[in-house]
């Protein structure tokens, strides 16, 4: 049987729910920006299970430019948490909180 | 659609690709120029020159480029003018804030205008594709710029907050737009407007709705999605945090209106309801947290949030007048909260942090100009006539009356009523108390013509304020507000 | 030329806030007198030019600028003169050239910088309330509004070192704060009804309607404003600041919480007229309210010991004439009595200011007496000004009060005209006890405490009167509060009473004809019309009766005051005594701070956890008013606990932002 958009769309919401959950729950940085990434794949899902259903291609060209803008991201992002690391020598998110009230 | 992309396209976005070439010009002065020359800053605003002079010949355009992924018209153009002004104020007073702090020039004019580039390509972007393109140009480049200071800890976890923040508030208005193009079958806002009347009302588009008012609400640091900008605001350095609270927000309105009056009038309903508590909830505890503030810069980040919800009156009544004021009150706002940090860099000085209250104690004495001018920003975002943050304020509610939402107008002067506490507390202690520590406060050339430039302006549109609201009014119709508008009624 | 009259005193203070610390203490008094008696000369012009024109078409108005245009909504910035803003700045811009010329003596033991601070705070309020009473419509008036009050705000917190200046401050901050709050709703529901906000268009449009009978827009906007004026002008229950506010210099008290701004709330209801005309209940609110300030602040005059608190409570009492007067629809009454008030409150004031100043800065009146002998200026002078506020025959103060008692009677307002007169018995008797207090009598504490108000008190000295510039002042003003009543002169004594013809065109400007209406009530509210008609001699005969009883309190008062503080002083302390009650409550300002501190305040305090109160201001919100501050400061410390500094919550606060909207739409 194949799977339908309904299908696609329930596991993309599934994916982001789990992504969204593990930002939450994960106390590490590099974990946390898989969650991300994990959120932005549901993303992806969902463009390319619309795009395919409209049977368009603005939907995958659109995850073309998310791809590429989150690599763009997590190369920035990385570079700010080893910045982070060296001055805490920890990634956990709760150990940096000296900006706060 | 017909393939392919006609030079006249490359015509119309012409201010874009001179302000590319400028960045690119910046990267190769800065290894070609001597460390520690001054020259770079000049180099960088003479890009920002071309790229205001480039815009002239778009005075009265309105195209849409590229098979509609870009739209040029004054809407766009009114913004663009905005940010680049304020680009060119943040350049002016990071001269002496970079040497204090030995940051290297070069990367940080470099990303400064890659960011006005971002917000470019927002406030002209009509298709879900630029918009995305454009936001995440911006927001890559303030990741990178609040943690520019990379010796200060606290400029360090900023960025760390900022980008784990914006990077999952990214995650969200993506899942948004997501659907938005499924149920639409389009990335176009024009298009999608026109898919989506007639259209019964689908559950998933208010999920959608949500989930981009949601991110949107996280751009504009719109409660509850809030939380980022104080910490990041005081960790960043300060003229960063003088762009992001001005350019970053102005740009992130752009784009809400792009979104919601232009793809989603059919949604208007639901979106209003959204926008009007956001604004009550954001201007009250925005006001209310700054209160108790003792670093002005924190202050000024809860201010900026209360701000927002002001602004956000604008979106709710959704007339062509309510976007006029809305364009109003932001660049009345860049002048004076452009100004209030330009007071602030003046304040840091190579033994003194001067971001703290007690820091501006008796400043009348030390520095009178400087005082006045923080009183006149102080007024200015506390809406006192005649300074022109009144009269923002005044067409802000006067658009809210005149929409019909006299509630709203009536917070929003209860708010400003409150805000005038913490503002006035600052000009308390500048004038009423015996002088601070530290050495002398002095400004420089570059500080100087930036801090002459807000107060002019402060004053200028507050005593003359109709060439502006001419302006704003010009730009507010290109947005097709008024088909809206009847859509609406 | 009308845009000279505030400019004047705005290039003043520009002048001596950028050069001020450069330049001679007598530059900078030179700079700032100088520019007042210009403004004053320009005012002198445009009112004589004014006079020159026939009574019906008395206006001169000069648009400065367009200020906002668009579509059918348009404001300019335009200033305007007419009979009623004629009197006002020739009150702001006479006496208070009048002020600075004292002020230049008085604060000369300041140092340089402070010297020309002051005198550059002092300028730029005059040019502020300038605006406030050139302003053509709401909004320019509300310019003026703000700035006076910040510049009042500046001023009372001049002497900052001192905490309890500093705390007086922020207290009229808040409280002014609370009115102009209503100030502005009331603006801009002004705005919605009429679409303009100009004064002479809203009063033309109302002139249109009938006055309302049931609480309508009229009755809420109106009221909304009456609120801002309760707060500028101290009336119940926003008047808790003002006697605070003496920690100001005198000079700054005279000017400002006497003179000027405190009457602007007055001035604003007399400016729209028939606005409030056509409110009714909003009138029998501000007459109630007007009258019951008269009589509290009257009581709690009776028994203060600080000069400057009696002078205070006192201005508090007489603006309730003046809101009395504004409620009864006695506009001209309520203007004159502001008019004449200005002259001999002003010399009080200023003539506490002088005492203060030889005594080194003592202030309590049970250590002053006897100064009768060392300050001969002085005290004729006060004792003068005593006189004219008592009531005493021939003197200003006999005339305003008079016509709005006469007024408030021929109105059927029985209670308020008695309460009214009793005040008027308790005006004479504060005012005389502090007269006889001061200056009869022997003093008690040959050693003055240390000095609150001038800070270098060189031991003991001879006592010297007021030096030139103060004595100018003073003698000045007591000619004023002699004369200044000649220009209401009522007809029942043979005058023609000037000042009411001169006046009506600014209230009447839209009036019904008198058999338009059989309303009684509305007959009274268009004032200077049926006077001419009724003028039979029974009205005479009423107010010449009146008039009598009024001057035989006036001169029981004083009486009252002569027999208990100097003929028999012990008894006024058995009185004190006996009524240990009553002398308590009263001396206390029957706990109205006390009261905002217990529902406000405490609450709050009690609710909210005590470690969160010290932040650098917290201890602000110690004082009464302040409860407002204090709910707002605690839910600002709660909210300022949310924000933890940890990334993940704040990712959760964004997630729940979307979970309550959609569970919104889930549950709707």
């Amino acid at each position: 049987m194949m799977p339908t958009l309904n299908d696609y769309l329930v596991l993309s919401a599934i994916l982001f729910a789990i992504g969204t959950a593990g930002v939450f729950v994960r106390r590490n940085l590099i974990t946390i920006l898989l969650s991300i990434e994990i959120m932005l794949n549901a993303v992806n899902l969902t463009f390319v299970a619309f795009g395919r259903a409209l049977g368009a291609v603005d939907g995958q060209i659109l995850v073309f430019f998310v791809m590429t803008v989150a690599a763009a991201e997590a190369a920035v992002g990385l570079a700010i948490v080893i910045d982070l690391f060296r001055h805490r020598e920890s990634l956990n998110p709760d150990s940096f909180a000296s900006l706060k009230w | 659609m017909p393939p392919g992309i006609s030079t006249s396209d490359f015509y119309y976005i012409l201010p874009e690709l001179v302000l590319t070439g400028g960045a690119l010009l910046v990267l190769i002065a800065d290894v070609l120029l001597p460390r520690g020359s001054k020259a770079l800053a000049w180099v960088t605003l003479l890009a920002i020159g071309a790229t205001i002079a480039s815009l002239v010949p778009f005075g009265s355009t309105h195209v849409e480029v590229a098979h509609g992924l870009l739209a040029v018209d004054q809407f766009a153009l009114f913004f663009k003018i905005v940010f680049l002004g304020a680009a060119a104020l943040t350049v002016l007073m990071s001269v002496r804030y970079l040497e204090i702090e030995g940051a290297s020039p070069g990367e940080y004019y470099f990303l400064i205008l890659c960011a006005t580039l971002g917000m470019m390509i927002m406030a002209g972007g009509i298709d879900l594709l630029t918009i995305f393109i454009g936001l995440e140009t911006m927001a890559v480049s303030f990741y990178i710029l609040a943690g520019f200071i990379k010796p200060n800890q606290r400029s360090n976890e900023a960025a760390v907050k900022y980008f784990l923040l914006g990077a999952f508030s990214l995650g969200i208005l993506l899942y948004g737009m997501s659907i938005m193009y499924g149920l639409s079958g389009t990335t176009n806002l024009r298009t999608m407007a026109t898919a989506f009347v007639g259209q019964e009302r689908d559950p998933r588009l208010v999920l959608a709705v949500i989930l981009v008012v949601a991110g949107l609400g996280f751009k504009i640091a719109a409660v509850p999605f809030h939380m980022w900008a104080p910490d990041v605001y005081e960790g960043a350095p300060t003229p960063v945090t003088a762009f992001l609270s001005v350019g970053s927000k102005a740009a992130s309105f752009a784009m809400l209106l792009r979104i919601f009056l232009e793809g989603l009038p059919s949604m208007s309903a639901d979106w209003r309801l959204m926008f009007e508590v956001l604004a009550i909830v954001t201007m009250t505890i925005g006001n209310l947290a700054a209160l108790t503030q003792t670093n002005i810069k924190r202050m000024l980040a809860y201010s900026s949030i209360a701000h927002a919800g002001y602004i956000l009156i604008g979106v709710v009544a959704g007339t062509p007048r309510g976007v006029a004021a809305m364009l109003i009150y932001l660049l009345i706002y860049a002048f004076m909260q452009l100004g209030a940090f330009t007071i602030i860099i003046i304040m840091r000085r190579q033994d003194v942090v001067g971001d703290e209250l007690k820091d501006f104690s008796g400043l009348h004495i030390r520095h009178p100009f400087a005082a006045f001018a923080m009183l006149l920003f102080m007024l200015s975002l506390g809406g006192i006539p005649p300074t022109a943050g009144f009269m923002g304020k005044f067409w802000l509610f006067g658009a809210a009356i005149d929409a019909g939402y006299v509630r709203l107008a009536v917070i929003g002067v209860l708010n400003s009523a409150i805000s005038l506490y913490y503002y006035i507390r600052l000009v308390v202690f500048m004038y009423l108390k015996p002088q601070g520590a530290g050495s002398p406060v002095t400004t420089s050339p570059s500080l100087g013509i930036a801090l002459a430039v807000a107060v002019i302006g402060t004053i200028f549109l507050g005593v003359y304020p109709r060439l502006l609201f001419d302006l704003a009014e010009m730009s507010a119709r290109t947005l097709g507000v008024a088909a809206v508008t009847a859509a609406i009624r | 030329m009308l845009l000279l009259i505030p400019l004047l005193p705005f290039v003043g203070f520009l002048l001596n806030a950028s050069f001020g610390r450069r330049i001679s203490k007598a530059a900078a008094g030179a700079i700032a007198c100088g520019s007042m008696l210009a403004s004053f000369g320009v005012s002198t012009i445009a009112v004589w030019r004014l006079v020159g024109l026939p009574p019906e078409s008395r206006a001169l108005a000069q648009t400065v600028l367009r200020w906002i245009t668009s579509g059918d909504f348009d404001v300019s910035f335009t200033l305007r003169v007419d009979p009623l803003s004629a009197l006002m700045i020739l009150v702001v811009t006479g006496i208070g050239s009048l002020i600075h010329i004292y002020s230049t003596a008085y604060m000369h033991e300041e140092r340089d910088s402070e010297y020309a601070r002051y005198f550059s705070y002092l300028n730029l309020f005059a040019a502020f309330m300038l605006v406030l009473v050139l302003g053509s419509n709401f909004l320019v008036m509300f310019v003026g509004w703000e700035g006076v009050g910040l510049c009042s705000y500046l001023l009372i917190g001049f002497w900052y070192q001192k905490e309890s200046a500093a705390d007086a401050g922020k207290k009229a901050f808040i409280v002014n704060r609370i009115g102009d709050f209503g100030f502005i709703l009331g603006m801009l529901l002004a705005f919605v009804r009429f679409g303009t906000l100009d004064f002479q268009e809203i009063a033309r449009s109302v002139a249109a309607l009938r006055p309302e009978t049931t609480f309508g827009t009229l009755s809420a906007l109106t009221l909304l404003l009456f609120v801002g004026a309760t707060g500028k002008s101290a009336q119940i229950p926003l008047h808790v600041w003002l006697p605070d506010a003496m920690e100001g210099p005198t000079p700054v008290s005279a000017l400002i919480h006497a003179a000027t701004m405190v009457t602007a709330g007055v001035y604003m209801i007399g400016r729209n007229a028939v606005l409030f005309g056509h409110a009714p209940h909003t009138l029998t609110i501000v007459a109630i309210i007007g009258t019951a300030t008269a009589l509290m602040a009257g009581t709690i005059g009776l028994v203060q010991n600080d000069i400057k608190r009696v002078l205070a409570y006192s201005t508090v009492s007489q603006l309730g004439y003046m809101f009395l007067a504004m409620g009864v629809g006695a506009y001209t009454a309520g203007i004159f009595h502001l008019f004449t008030h200005a002259f001999f409150k002003a010399l009080l004031f200023l003539g506490s200011g002088a005492v203060i100043h030889a005594l080194a800065g003592e202030q309590d009146l049970r250590r002053m007496g006897g100064l009768k002998r060392e300050l001969p200026i002085t005290y004729w002078t006060f004792f003068t000004g005593a006189l004219a506020i008592a009531g005493v025959p021939l003197l200003a103060g006999f005339f305003s009060k008079d016509e709005i008692l006469y007024r408030t009677f021929a109105g059927g307002h029985l209670w308020l005209w008695t309460v009214g007169l009793l005040t008027s018995l308790l005006t004479a008797t504060y005012m005389f006890r502090v007269v006889f207090l001061a200056f009869h009598g022997e003093r008690a504490g040959e050693h003055p405490a240390p000095s609150t108000e001038h800070p270098a008190p060189s031991t003991q000295r001879h006592l010297h009167d007021a030096p030139p510039a103060m004595a100018l002042a003073l003698i000045v003003l007591a000619a004023g509060s002699v004369l200044a009543g000649y220009v209401g002169v009522p007809r029942a004594v043979g005058g023609s009473n000037r000042i009411e013809q001169f006046l009506a065109p600014s209230f009447g400007e839209v009036r019904l004809k008198p058999d338009a209406t059989n309303d009684a009530r509305a007959a009274l509210l268009q004032p200077g019309q049926e006077r001419q008609e009724e003028a039979a001699s029974a009205t005479e005969g009423l107010e010449r009766g009146l008039m009598g009883v009024s001057s035989a309190i006036a001169l029981g008062g004083i009486g009252i005051a002569w027999f208990f503080f100097l003929k028999k002083k012990r008894a006024a302390d058995e009185m004190a005594v006996r009524f240990a009650g009553v002398h308590r409550v009263l001396a206390n300002k029957y706990y109205v701070d006390e009261m905002y501190e217990a529902a406000v305040v405490q609450p709050i305090r009690i609710a909210s956890d005590e470690g969160l109160w010290n932040g650098v201001d917290v201890r602000v919100i110690d004082g009464a008013v302040n409860g407002v501050g204090g709910l707002v400061g605690g839910s600002s410390s709660a909210l300022r606990r949310i924000q933890t500094g940890s990334v993940r919550l704040y990712a959760v606060s964004v997630m729940l932002g979307v979970v309550v909207i959609l569970g919104y739409y889930v549950w709707r």
